[in-house]
């Protein structure tokens, strides 16, 4: 008994000396908590990668601070966010608090956030109301409705009258789904079902069978990325092409990182995001070819580069607020920024802190080999919309 | 209507066959293999390897992917599962969501943990009509292979000489062993087939499926749900749940999809209560 | 009467009271606070004020404490393998985030409505697990644990589904302590709760109603024999379990303030398993234990590794079983009188 007692001590005091070690005057530490294992993982790893690389291009001096990043998993789960980030706080020292892969990710953090004013970075999750849950918050990755409603005004300038949505039955599905009928039907468009699938889901054909006998001229889709490309296949292989069904969705189903694996039955999908990695401008290129080089050849998507430009933004504010990292400085510093980033011009919405951005229409084709979303039609500037129409 | 009575068919097929190597190892040996899962990720990991490194033939995958996850059982049993026969189930649980873990990780570290995608040879891929009936390829291959496989295990169960020493390894250790019949030689050959067969699975169903290092977590849950309704001591009952759930759960999410994710669980919960022993229970035999 | 049936009478009486002697002793024996609890709790006082900067790590340690515990007296005592435990856990969770957001922001009552709310649900799924063999109760609890979370993530206008239940915030406890940022409010509170939930509880499996649940556990159809009413009993104990899983929920939503899906996930009826058997079942310190241990090492392995760290649990996990979780719980056998140690003797 009292040997275990012994073991749980020692357990306790070395975890702790480790924690106490920095926290000097001039560095500026950086709690980057993400989904590193579990079913999300893939998304830590894109968006971890996409912030070292901004270290790596820009080194880690700014403003006469020094930038530290620190990375924690989270596994996807809410209460270790939040516990993650209260511990970040309050015993790391870190002054801007970063990353977070999935919105109630987002959302446990928030009243950390507010109560002691800290600066906080969304890099990837996608829910409209997150930037609303703290003023502290602010976002570097894209809303859905950002990026939904864009496919809707295509869609229905394109011959597309007839669509069927199908969404995952979650949070940002629901948004997505929201804001690309309203779009559409406001453009005198008819949205005869609309799907959920499940989360939990493997197997499409029900689904899949529901949207084919409904007959649309085109299916709307919005998936997390990883569960997209299966949906991908078995859009192809249920013949829905063959029907004459064409295939919109946002970015997030044609994951630039496993693009390339879907093989031939993507080729002509239609979807609208933030940023592919065939994104034609010198700063991409730069930012694609370091990126590739570290990371043994995998494929830039648009989390790593929300990664990237949530580095950018910290650089940015801190260059801004003379490096001053406290929440109402460096926040007041944030707003109204603006840079380019790999994926375009990107600017930061002073009422909202949400993101500013370029929304692209792409299609999957062939590049020399590569599968690639190739941009063909901008919306630029877009604002989320969720936000925009509240005022 | 066909149509989804067609995939249900398909998709319950693909459950038989991912879950019967459990069948095997929790009805016949009385282990609770919660890894069972593993083994399937590890099929469809080695048809991926083979097919997108180094081009080789889906149909040669698949054999190999049963060969291969047959060994990886075979020596896992002998290393390390058959210390656990006679251990508590509580024992048999952690330790196989132990090694659940670390496949889960393994996975992630050698392969990464984006979804793995397999092209499938033309002949394969699309549908064709069929009266009216939309028939995919790849899903009608799916009810073959797995047709196919029903009867053959169901064969060696009941008529060959293996199955018959199997089966009296089961009921009765000792004797059996007095009878001279080399039980641990029995089981290991049984379990490293039952593997085999979850890796030839994974290799199937990685197509309609999916891959990814959380495969084992995921359908965790589906095989053992087939093999708790369907009963452990046949290999029919399985195979009817197999069916019954891939039906009920392919034809809930088509005509009611609102609740369409909660008819796979309360068809388990409703038949466990009303048969707690499966659906073809042998009685209190053990 | 003749004077031998005399005697003999005598005798028998003499023996049944000496038996009954013999039963009360043991009892006491059994409940007696031993020396090895009162270190437990100094110790976990000593940590408020020794470990100021470890407040968060400690508070989800007494959560899940509390919550493994719970179990505890549904595997230790009853001997039903569930699965499925943190169905009740996440219905606590919530209600007691449902309730401040929308009536009453006081922690306490909160934890009332929470017990209540999954006392409520473990009394009704209890008829469930009343059959079948380990693998039926296994694959019942994780089914409902299963439906719970999908109900949660459906029901999306009450629970905010899968972005979670957010916007809410507590009052300071009973009107007086205020949860700080340092947390240290937060593991006070968590605590305060574990203490009085172990008495309760402790209380429970050291009474008579425990030991007839070891009873039922080891062989049910001869607990039935000597007129112990087992189906009556594992209603009763299962809920009870359930109220205290739902504490544990209640305490995570109101130290957070926050409730996510996952509160109903299936690992976390795998994690709390693993942290009873970690500690060792059937005499409800394992829980405390093993939630220590558990969660030092995970916190330990995900900073050292963040992204393989379950590799490193799994494998501590398979040597931990191949050793024998016997043989790795025996120092226990070693404390004075410990309950389980005693009866493996007897």
């Amino acid at each position: 008994m009292i040997k275990g007692m012994l073991v749980g001590l020692a357990g306790l005091a070395m975890t702790m000396s480790a924690t106490f070690s920095a926290a000097a005057e001039d560095v500026v530490k950086v709690g980057l908590i993400l989904p590193m294992t579990g079913p999300f993982a893939s998304t830590g790893r894109q968006v971890s990668a996409g912030a070292k690389a901004y270290m790596a291009a820009k080194g880690d001096m700014v403003a006469g601070k020094k930038i530290e990043l620190v990375i924690r998993d989270d596994g996807g789960v809410a209460d270790q966010t939040r516990r993650l980030a209260q511990e970040l706080v309050v015993n790391d020292g870190a002054k801007v608090l970063a990353g977070f892969g999935l919105t109630p990710l987002a959302m446990a953090v928030a009243p950390v956030s507010t109560q002691a004013k800290i600066p906080t970075v969304v890099m990837a999750a996608g829910t409209a109301a997150i930037t609303k849950a703290s003023p502290f918050i602010t976002r570097t990755s894209g809303t859905l409705p950002q990026y939904s409603v864009p496919v809707g005004t295509w869609a229905s300038q394109n011959g597309i009258k007839k669509v069927v949505t199908l969404v995952s039955d979650y949070g940002p599905g629901i948004d997505a789904e929201k804001w690309f009928t309203k779009e559409f039907k406001s453009k005198g468009g008819e949205v005869v079902e609309a799907v959920r699938v499940p989360l939990q889901n493997p197997d499409f054909a029900p689904f899949l069978q529901r949207v084919r006998d409904a007959k649309p001229d085109a299916v709307f889709v919005f998936l997390p990325s990883g569960v997209g490309s299966l949906f991908m296949k078995q859009f192809a292989d249920r013949g829905l092409s063959d029907a004459g069904i064409k295939l919109i969705a946002t970015g997030d189903v044609t994951d630039d990182d496993i693009l390339n694996s879907m093989g031939k039955p993507a080729i002509g999908t239609i979807t609208g995001h933030f940023y592919a990695t065939s994104h034609e401008s010198p700063e991409n290129k730069a930012y694609v070819e370091a990126f590739r080089k570290d990371n043994a050849g995998m494929r830039p998507n648009f989390m790593s580069v929300g990664g990237y430009d949530g580095m950018a933004l910290i650089y940015n504010a801190l260059e801004k607020s003379k490096g001053d990292a406290t929440g109402p400085a460096f926040m007041a510093a944030v707003k109204g920024l603006s840079w380019t980033s790999p994926r375009g011009p990107v600017s930061i919405d002073p009422d909202t802190r949400d993101i500013v951005q370029n929304i692209y229409i792409r299609e999957v084709k062939d590049v020399g080999g590569e599968l690639q979303n190739v941009e063909f039609q901008t919306f630029a500037n877009l604002k989320d919309p969720e936000k925009a129409e509240a005022k | 209507m066909l149509t989804i009575l067609f995939d249900g068919v398909a998709y319950g097929m693909l459950l038989f066959i991912l879950a019967c190597g459990l069948t095997v190892t929790l009805g016949l040996m009385n282990f609770i293999n919660l890894a069972h899962g593993a083994f399937a990720m590890a099929g469809g990991y080695v048809t991926v390897v083979m097919m997108n490194r180094y081009g080789i033939s889906f149909y040669w995958c698949l054999p190999a992917a049963f060969v291969v996850t047959a060994i990886v059982g075979l020596v896992l049993e002998r290393t390390l599962y058959q210390w656990l026969y006679r251990a508590d189930h509580l024992d048999q649980v952690l330790f196989s969501i132990g090694l659940v873990f670390m496949a889960v990780a393994g996975a992630d570290y050698f392969m990464g943990g984006q979804q793995q995608l397999i092209n499938l040879p033309p002949e394969l891929s699309g549908r064709m009509d069929v009266g009216g009936v939309g028939i995919g390829r790849y899903r009608l291959f799916t009810i073959v292979v797995c047709a196919i496989l029903a009867l053959v295990l169901q064969l060696i169960l009941s008529k060959t000489r293996f199955g018959c020493r199997l089966r009296a390894a089961v009921d009765d250790r000792r004797v059996a062993m007095g009878l001279g019949i080399n039980v641990p030689l029995v089981f290991a050959l049984t379990f490293a087939f039952g593997s085999g067969l979850a890796g030839l699975g994974g290799a199937m169903g990685a197509e309609i499926l999916g891959l990814d290092p959380n495969f084992p977590l995921k359908f965790m849950i589906y095989f053992l749900i087939v093999v708790s309704v369907g009963g452990t001591s046949t290999v029919s009952g399985p195979f009817l749940a197999a069916m019954l759930l891939g039906i009920a759960d392919v034809a809930g999410k088509y005509y009611v999809p609102a609740i369409g994710p909660f008819v796979i669980y309360a068809l388990m919960i409703i038949m466990l209560i009303l048969r707690p022993d499966g659906l073809f229970s042998r009685g209190s035999g053990r | 009467m003749t004077m031998v049936q005399q005697e003999a009478l005598v005798s028998r009486q003499s023996s049944d009271a000496a038996a009954e002697g013999r039963a009360v002793r043991l009892m006491k024996r059994r409940s007696r606070i031993r020396i090895y609890e009162i270190v437990i709790w100094l110790a976990a006082v000593a940590a408020y004020f020794l470990l100021p900067s470890k407040m968060l790590i400690l508070t989800e340690i007494a959560i899940l404490a509390l919550f493994a515990v719970s179990l505890d007296l549904v595997l230790g005592f009853a001997g039903i393998v569930s699965l499925g435990h943190a169905a009740f856990f996440g219905v606590g969770a919530y209600a007691a985030g449902l309730l401040a957001l929308h009536y009453t922001a006081e922690p306490v009552i909160g934890l009332f409505v929470a017990a209540l709310v999954a006392g409520l649900l473990g009394f009704l799924t209890s008829f469930l697990i009343l059959r079948g063999s380990d693998l039926t109760r296994l694959m019942t609890t994780l089914g409902i644990g299963l439906m719970m979370a999908e109900v949660a993530n459906q029901m999306a206008w009450l629970t905010g589904g899968a972005d979670g239940l957010s916007g809410f915030s507590l009052n300071p406890i009973l009107g007086l302590f205020e949860f700080d940022l340092y947390g240290k409010t937060g593991y006070l509170y968590c605590l305060a709760v574990l203490f009085v939930g172990m008495m309760i509880m402790r209380r429970i499996a050291f009474s008579p109603f425990g030991l007839s649940l070891k009873a039922i556990k080891s062989n049910p159809m001869r607990a039935g024999m000597i007129s112990v009413p087992a189906r009556k009993r594992v209603v009763v104990v299962y809920t009870i379990a359930a109220m205290f899983a739902g504490i544990a929920g209640a305490l995570l939503a109101q130290t957070t303030s926050f409730v996510s899906p996952d509160v109903l996930a299936f690992h976390r009826s795998a994690d709390v398993l693993m942290v009873l058997t970690i500690g060792g079942t059937g005499y409800l310190y394992g829980g405390v234990f093993g939630a220590v241990l558990f969660t030092l090492v995970k916190d330990a392995l995900s900073v050292v590794t963040p992204q393989y760290w379950m590799f490193w649990i799994g494998l501590i996990l398979v040597v931990l079983v191949l050793i024998g979780r016997e043989r790795l719980n025996r120092w226990a056998a070693y404390l004075p009188e410990r309950l389980s140690g005693k009866e493996r003797e007897q």
